[in-house]
């Protein structure tokens, strides 16, 4: 899957929402001595390597940071740092996209580079908190969500973004 | 009524009668529990608040509308997007006061009062309320404090049902970032 992390903040900046799907991905050609130092896994009958999962790591620092903490290389889009909040980090390994509501929600996707198309995905993704998380009466503001539908169809709109934007090799 | 056509594939389709019928049902029900108006109204209001809160979320992220400059472009946003999205019509917006911060909102025709006559013991009762909390909730959420009041209703008599929006201060606490 191209798309790694979607993450929701609430105004108050505590993490509403998280949903994390690293792709094991094998990008490179590396020698390694013994013992490893990266994890492996076996994917789809390849052994690829995680790189996802040490990458993660680091990822999940950065987010929970959101005041510009380094990350191998970081440039803001607009060349300024931190002047109205992250629209978007972009690193070797992964995009980071953020989106911020006029209330003060903020959607942020973690994605692979090549993926496109993320823009469209956190606007659907505006749709769906929308729908699924603020219909449901049982749902207070800004709890973390714990709305089965909000789930699924955050999910389904995953899938249709990747199969619509990613041209790179797929997994 | 029926949803925006960029939802999905199926449009739903509600009567507006089962709508009408399903706020009169709340009215009556929040009448029999208080028997006061102004408990009632009072109540109306907290639970447009409620609905205000969310349907701005939903308001926001089907209508692409931006941020708004000033009191008067929100009156417009209000007036020509919000009011035809959720219950198609369009007020129109008169009486601005010489300092811009306070407008009228005329309704010709209010969707929630088809059908419904005011008994004489339900004077004070303010039927429409909801639409007030609604407005508050909603304008709230994106750091504004307003009032919103009827200064006029049709079904106490008056020819058009009118609502004063009065924007009292900027929400300064937990802004999003980049609004400083």
């Amino acid at each position: 899957m191209a798309i790694f992390s979607v993450y929701v903040v609430n105004k108050a900046g505590g993490l509403i929402y998280q949903l994390d799907s690293y792709a094991p991905r094998a990008e490179a050609e590396k020698t390694f001595s013994y013992p490893l130092d990266l994890l492996l896994k076996l994917h789809d009958e390849r052994v690829l390597v995680a790189f996802g999962q040490r990458d993660g790591i680091r990822v999940g620092h950065a987010v929970l940071a959101i005041n510009g903490k380094d990350v191998n290389g970081k440039y803001t889009a607009d060349g300024k740092e931190g002047s109205s909040g992250i629209e978007m980090l972009e690193t070797d390994t992964f995009k980071l996209h953020c989106f911020q509501t006029l209330t003060g929600i903020k959607f942020v996707v973690l994605a692979d580079p090549r993926q496109a198309g993320i823009d469209s995905l956190l606007r659907k993704i505006y749709e769906i908190y929308s729908d699924f998380a603020l219909k449901n009466p049982f749902y207070s503001l800004e709890m973390p969500i714990r709305c089965e539908l909000f789930d699924q169809n955050l999910k389904l709109a995953l899938e249709v973004a990747e199969k619509a934007g990613t041209f790179g090799p797929g997994s | 009524m029926s949803r925006q056509a960029n939802r999905g594939t199926e449009s739903k389709k509600m009567s507006s009668e089962l709508f009408t019928l399903t706020y009169g049902a709340l009215v009556t029900q929040l009448c029999k529990d208080y028997e006061n108006d102004e408990d009632v109204n009072k109540q109306l209001d907290k639970m447009g608040y409620n609905i205000g809160v969310r349907l701005i979320e939903d308001f926001l992220a089907r209508s692409n509308v931006g941020k708004c400059h000033d009191f008067r472009e929100t009156a417009d946003v209000i007036a020509k997007v919000a009011f035809k999205m959720y219950l198609g019509i369009t007020p129109s917006i008169t009486n601005w006061s010489p300092a811009g911060d306070e407008f009228s909102l005329i309704l010709e025709n209010n969707p929630l009062v088809d059908f419904v006559e005011l008994p004489d013991n339900h004077s004070s009762l303010i039927y429409s309320n909801l639409l007030c909390g609604v407005l508050r909730g909603a304008l709230e959420m994106v750091q504004m404090a307003v009032e919103a009041k009827f200064v006029q209703d049709t079904l106490k008599g008056d020819g058009v049902t009118e609502i004063r929006m009065r924007f009292i201060r900027r929400i300064e606490d937990n802004l999003p970032v980049g609004e400083e």
